[in-house]
């Protein structure tokens, strides 16, 4: 059911000064892609994408950016929190190699994405990119796995220096891949998605989300898509007829903002 | 699903005969902070708080829809009548079908039901967006109220079109765990099939003191229920939270369920049904 289950955080890990990670014992089955809406009584209830995938536990990994995640940030093992979910649809992982292209806060639910796509014995490469080093999390986890790691950070501070499309744009005129799977700031997605040309695409996109269930209607792209239910996650011929992919997104009152 | 126009036309292409917009007041509106819409047990629980973009900003949706030739009624809300003629105006001018005036919705302060619980407000109101407009205008009212005849005959004197009951009904849920209202809001209004019975006295009561037509809404899931606010005095009716337990082609469902339930019980006008249940 569509309501928060109330529960303690069993335990919370900084991976940088301005990203954390809380983990929760919530056993239901979750693909990576999907999302939790998460509510911190008396702030916010926010959309968070899985980052950690086990049975009985399961993680969110996020960056303080206003009210919500200042205050999930301040959250410690045994504070309470509500979970609901999870929603949406997911990555379709498959083929002999696949491409996957994180961005900032994207990185999050790629990593247990690469993981699926390496327990399914796919030959998996990995490009994130952050501003810079102290925005990079997860490059342990994503390499120990078994995964081809690039790093890229627009200053240079760790890895390739410059965009993140500058590294995958290499990669995918040197590679055969059956799939590039995104997630990270939409501009960097859509330039992604030109360079994809004729490859399996898939992005997940953020919209803003109040019951995360379809009903409201707050997060609707394109023709009707509603983002927390036909989404997060879409393939390239739905991104084709998406006018909005790119372009503009909506606040909280519905009104249009250009990327 | 009635935000914008890629929404409502996927709305439409699933086999609904018109669409209601959001309610639309005149400035961009962000709604209360989340949790604003949780499921409980039965139904629905929201105080989503009238989010819109504001008339200005939705104009470009209206045209989008106008141009596709899909049937659209225009929900506005404000605080007096001034605002509504404002709006109504507007949405005539945008090129809706019809307007709906929200008198109704039980959790933004000033607005809604506020206003709506007041018979000589819904009456100047009406009243003086019928003057100046020439499209159908139908009154939304509440079930929260003890006067709700009271209401519905002063839009009736006001000249509306018709009556739409019902909105949600208010009510809350709170926490276990944390001891406390889980809405933002606190106080939201109640939807789904658990409202029905609700809905299904209030457009009985409302038909047998007026004349004019009303739509029937409040937990229509099946064609059964449909018929059931026929008989009750409805002349049509509106589906919102069945979406969520049906999937987008509810309607299409309830339009063939109507079909099928009439045919069984030899009905070929539905016009024979409306007003059954008042012998
Ligand atoms: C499907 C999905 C998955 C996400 N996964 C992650 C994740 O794994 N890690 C992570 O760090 N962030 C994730 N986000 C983004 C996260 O939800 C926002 O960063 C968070 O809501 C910001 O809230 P705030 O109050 O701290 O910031 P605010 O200052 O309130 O807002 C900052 C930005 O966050 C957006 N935002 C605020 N509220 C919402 C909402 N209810 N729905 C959507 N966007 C909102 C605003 O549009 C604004 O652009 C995800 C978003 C979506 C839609
Ligand atoms: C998420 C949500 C948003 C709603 N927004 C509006 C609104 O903007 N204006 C309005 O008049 N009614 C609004 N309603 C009320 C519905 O139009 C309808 O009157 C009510 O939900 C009962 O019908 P249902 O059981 O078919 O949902 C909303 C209901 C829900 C669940
Ligand atoms: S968040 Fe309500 S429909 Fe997607």
């Amino acid at each position: 059911m569509n309501y928060p289950k109330v529960l303690k955080i069993i335990e919370t890990r900084n991976e940088t000064s301005d990203i954390k990670t809380i983990m929760f014992e919530y056993p239901e089955d979750i693909t990576p892609g999907q999302f939790f809406m998460i509510w911190i009584p008396n702030i916010d209830e926010i959309p968070m994408s899985v980052s950690f995938i086990d049975k009985k536990i399961k993680g969110i990994t996020f960056k303080r950016i206003g009210d919500a995640t200042n205050a999930l940030f301040k959250l410690k093992a045994g504070d309470k929190m509500g979970v609901r979910g999870p929603y949406g649809n997911g990555f379709k992982i498959n083929g002999q190699r696949i491409l996957f292209v994180a961005g900032g806060t994207g990185i999050a639910m790629i990593a247990p994405s690469v993981e699926k796509a390496i327990n399914k014995e796919i030959k998996t490469n990995v490009l994130i990119g952050a501003k810079n080093k102290s925005e990079l999390f997860f490059e342990n986890r994503i390499k120990k796995y078994g995964a081809e790691l690039f790093v890229s950070t627009d200053d240079g501070s760790q890895g390739y220096k410059g965009f993140v499309t500058d590294l995958a744009k290499e990669k995918i005129s040197n590679n055969k891949f059956d799939q590039v799977l995104t997630c990270g700031p939409e501009l960097m997605m859509k330039k992604l998605f030109e360079l994809s040309q004729n490859i399996s695409f898939q992005a997940s996109l953020e919209r803003y989300m109040k019951c995360g269930f379809g009903i409201c209607g707050q997060c609707c792209v394109g023709k009707g898509l509603r983002v927390c239910k036909e989404g997060p996650v879409f393939n390239e011929k739905t991104l084709k007829n998406i006018e909005d992919f790119g372009v503009f997104k909506r606040d909280a009152s519905g009104r249009k903002i250009k990327f | 699903m009635d935000k914008d126009a890629g929404s409502i036309e996927r709305v439409f292409n699933s086999g609904a005969g018109a669409i209601v917009t959001k309610s639309i007041g005149l400035k961009p509106r962000n709604g209360f902070p989340n949790p604003t819409v949780i499921e409980l047990e039965h139904g629905i629980l929201n105080a989503i708080g009238l989010p819109n973009p504001g008339i200005d900003n939705f104009k470009e949706e209206l045209l989008k829809l106008k141009k596709l030739n899909i049937p659209v009624i225009g929900s506005i809300f404000g605080s007096d009548y001034k605002e509504f003629v404002t709006l109504a105006e507007k949405m005539q001018n945008y090129g809706v079908n019809a307007l709906e005036l929200n008198l109704s919705c039980p959790h933004a302060k000033g607005y809604g039901l506020e206003i709506g619980c007041d018979p000589n407000l819904v009456k100047e109101i009406t009243f003086k967006v019928k003057k100046s407009t020439k499209i159908p205008v139908f009154v939304k009212i509440s079930p929260n109220l003890a006067n709700i005849t009271e209401v519905a005959k002063s839009a009736e004197e006001g000249n509306a079109d018709g009556i739409v009951a019902i909105n949600t009904v208010k009510a809350m849920k709170i926490d276990l765990e944390l001891q406390m209202p889980v809405l933002s809001n606190k106080i939201g209004g109640y939807s789904g099939n658990a409202v029905k019975p609700i809905g299904i006295r209030c457009v009985y009561e409302i038909s047998k003191n007026i004349d004019i037509p009303i739509i029937g809404v409040g937990g229509i899931t099946t064609g059964k229920d449909a018929i059931e606010y026929f008989m009750a005095g409805a002349s049509a009716v509106q589906v919102g939270s069945a979406i969520y337990y049906r999937g987008l082609d509810v309607f299409k469902k309830i339009c063939d369920e109507i079909k099928i339930w009439m045919k069984h019980h030899e009905y070929n006008n539905l016009s024979d049904l409306i007003g059954a249940a008042h012998k």
